[in-house]
């Protein structure tokens, strides 16, 4: 019998990957291309999606070669996608009508601030921001689509979306995570809001249909189930396989997201922290899961390094970190654009406070890994306050997890062991990992967790009482950003 | 030009490159570099790339003047710690090592020479989810784990140390002669990979291969370890399936560095 394999496609904000992995969850081989970022005026950010489409085309092509295969040997395809961005086409051509406006595009920030931020975080779990769907779709549609928009010559999805209709030749779904990033998704009922949808002025013609995460939608490339779509944090949470209530994952890239499994009804927020949909398995339950994201991680390493010029490479912070045994009590509060959860302060401003004439530059790359780890253990206390649930192991991501001493220090901060998995592709993993379920390449959770392996872990060792007033003088380090605000 | 027979014409040209950056107050032009050395302007430029890329030489990112880089000054420095920062290192190979642990079934360590030991750069978990610990920090013995081996077989000054500071026996397997490491030390260097069986623990064994960077400079070395009948068959010999994947992980890290 010829082996067979799951693909997973991860469309991602700067890159799109295609990965195939086997039935032990190893990776087989993998294809990547990287598209253009288009930033027409300040704030705006673009993406061309038909260029998209043709290198995810391209990209499946390519790792079928690599491995060796043939598309008869893919058992499923399964799509993780970078959220909220929106992509309008043309129904009848399949032609992308405008330019796809990326989440992090602040064009409709005048938009926003004319919300009902209540209505909007009791209806569908999110803070009213630029970053999530709604107002981008109700921009385009005001700047020239309406019309069209009305006859129902056009439709809206997410990147889900938009390539699933490419790759069935014409279904319009989307899943039920990527749809809960819309800010026109009921968080209970999983269905469009139709007083959402009047408020934004969209019609619910060019919305696509929800589905659960993990299905058979149609297939593809002669007859492949596409049997996943997943937003890619909370594919990145399926890929860790934290399937039960308290299990939590952070990507650690230029910032970090992390997500918490909170089990099967939605955990309001008190603190800022938005509500989202985890997965949803075929008609099984919805896990929801709290999100929080830490706003400047990787990208302080990037400004030490550019910014500074203290190092030459990204790595090097750690080599000038293990110069010093502590941070000589000199504290960094990166709120470049502002502190995100649980503080909520946008006009703050990043400081660095306790320089002495003892701080030499060592303290100070000790002082920009321990912000990422006090940054994380804000979000972790304010989801443990929120949900009930504590924290009992963190499991990490992303390029930021190649460094030691930080994975270290954040299991110290958090008092909790940091766990890095085998397989550093969690996304795609995710991704697979659902395609493979609907499928019955994989029988069921039990049977991914099986797949699961440590490739790391680290115990937290450090002394309570020390935890304790260093978390007090990183407080105070926070207040004093607050105190600087522009 | 003159250029004497028998030695290489484009090191006597780089090394020109540098004595003519080192002299003036630095910061020259592709073009004032080949006006003053009357070499073609494309040879001039592919001779400061090259130079660029080892780190030899730097080129300003806002006047792309060309000046002396800091590759230069850790020639002076001490041992091999100016070949690669041993945390960059273990980023470039974090993928590769995880790869390589989920192949082989087995543990994975990168090291790299400090003060006569192996530091452990990096270590990736046997996949069975069986309590380990992380060893990265550690420092390990050359002469008695493959690690070591590789990284004396490629360093002679490094196995005059080992010798000086008395090669320790660990089990009655360790190589504790000087002629028998040397001899094991050639071996290694004839196959491209190290084995020690119960040299530094009974009942385990390692394997390894080097990490090479431009060049063929060997700034680390990668390798499994664990039992020895999983390494090694019923006549002590590394199983050829764990030999190749070491060596295949090995080359694509040594790809790698030596692209960038």
């Amino acid at each position: 019998m010829t082996d067979r394999y799951v693909l997973a496609i991860d469309q991602g904000t700067t890159s799109t990957r295609c990965i195939l992995f086997d039935r032990r969850a190893t990776v087989v081989a993998v294809a990547q291309g990287e598209h253009p970022q288009s930033y027409p005026k300040p704030g705006w950010v673009e993406h061309d999606a038909a260029r998209i489409w043709r290198d995810v085309q391209r990209l499946i092509k390519r790792a079928l070669r690599e491995a060796g295969i043939g598309s008869s040997q893919v058992a499923a395809i399964g799509i993780a996608n970078q959220r909220e961005t929106v992509v309008v086409w043309d129904k009848a051509t399949g032609t992308p009508v405008a330019p796809a406006i990326v989440w992090q595009d602040t064009r409709t920030s005048s938009l926003v601030e004319r919300l009902d931020g209540d209505l909007i975080r009791s209806r569908t779990g999110l803070p009213a921001a630029t970053y999530f769907s709604a107002t981008k779709v109700q921009w385009l549609l005001d700047n020239g689509l309406r019309a069209r928009a009305e006859r129902g010559e056009l439709l809206f999805g997410t990147m889900d979306s938009w390539l699933i209709w490419n790759l069935t030749g014409g279904l319009h779904i989307t899943d039920v995570t990527n749809a809960s990033r819309t800010m026109l998704m009921d968080l209970t009922t999983l269905e469009w809001d139709d007083e959402l949808l009047g408020l934004f002025d969209i019609p619910r013609a060019m919305l696509p249909e929800i589905r659960s995460s993990a299905e058979v939608y149609g297939t593809a490339l002669d007859g492949v189930p596409i049997a996943a779509a997943i937003g890619d944090q909370q594919a990145a949470l399926f890929g860790q396989t934290c399937f039960s209530p308290g299990e939590a994952k952070c990507t650690y890239g230029t910032g970090g997201f992390l997500l918490l499994n909170t089990g099967t009804a939605p955990v309001r927020s008190s603190h800022g922290l938005i509500t989202t949909v985890g997965y949803r398995i075929g008609s099984g339950e919805v896990a929801y899961a709290l999100e929080g994201s830490i706003a400047i991680a990787g990208s302080l390493v990037q400004w030490v390094r550019d910014g500074l010029g203290l190092i030459t490479t990204a790595s090097e912070i750690e080599t000038l970190a293990a110069t010093v045994d502590d941070n000589g009590g000199c504290y960094i509060v990166p709120a470049f654009s502002g502190l995100f959860a649980p503080y909520w302060k946008s006009e703050a401003r990043g400081v660095i406070v306790g320089l002495t004439s003892y701080i030499n530059k060592g303290h100070i790359a000790r002082a920009v890994l321990e912000a990422t780890g006090w940054q994380t253990r804000d979000v972790v206390e304010a989801m443990n306050a929120d949900s009930g649930l504590t924290l009992t192991a963190l499991n990490v991501d992303g390029g930021m997890t190649a460094d030691n001493l930080l994975m270290q220090t954040i299991a110290n901060f958090l008092q909790v062991p940091v766990v890095r998995p085998m397989v550093a592709e969690t996304v795609s993993l995710g991704a697979a990992y659902a395609a493979g379920l609907a499928v019955g390449y994989w029988s069921d959770l039990r049977d991914l967790r099986n797949n699961r392996h440590r490739a790391g872990r680290w115990l937290p060792a450090m002394d309570e009482q020390r935890r304790a007033s260093e978390y007090a003088n990183w407080k105070r380090a926070v207040e004093s950003a607050v105190v600087f605000s522009s | 030009m003159s250029h004497v027979p028998g030695l290489i014409q484009s090191i006597e040209r780089s090394s020109a490159v540098l004595r003519l950056l080192a002299a003036g107050p630095g910061r020259l032009r592709v073009k004032e570099v080949a006006d003053a050395l009357a070499l073609p302007k494309s040879t001039a430029h592919s001779i400061l790339r090259t130079l660029e890329h080892v780190g030899f030489v730097e080129q300003d990112p806002n006047t792309a003047r060309y000046r002396l880089g800091r590759g230069l000054l850790d020639l002076g420095a001490d041992g091999q710690d100016g070949l690669i920062d041993l945390n960059e290192l273990r980023g470039r190979a974090l993928n590769w090592a995880d790869a390589l642990a989920a192949r082989s079934g087995e543990e994975v360590r990168i090291g790299a020479l400090r003060d006569d030991r192996v530091v452990v750069v990096h270590h990736v978990f046997r996949p069975d989810d069986s309590a380990q610990s992380l060893d990265t920090g550690r420092l390990l013995p050359t002469h008695a784990t493959a690690l070591g081996q590789v990284l004396l077989a490629y360093n002679a000054p490094a196995v005059e140390a080992a010798v000086r500071s008395g090669l320790e026996a660990y089990t009655r397997g360790t190589l504790t002669a000087p002629a028998a490491l040397a001899r094991s030390l050639s071996a290694t260097r004839e196959r491209g990979w190290a084995l020690s069986v119960e040299e530094w623990e009974a009942g385990r064994a390692g394997l390894a291969a080097p990490v090479r960077s431009f060049g063929g400079l060997v700034v680390g070395a990668i390798g499994i370890s664990g039992p020895v009948e999983r390494l090694c068959d019923t006549r002590r010999q590394a199983r050829p399936a764990q030999v190749e994947h070491v060596l295949t992980t090995a080359r694509a890290i040594s790809r790698d560095l030596a692209a960038s």
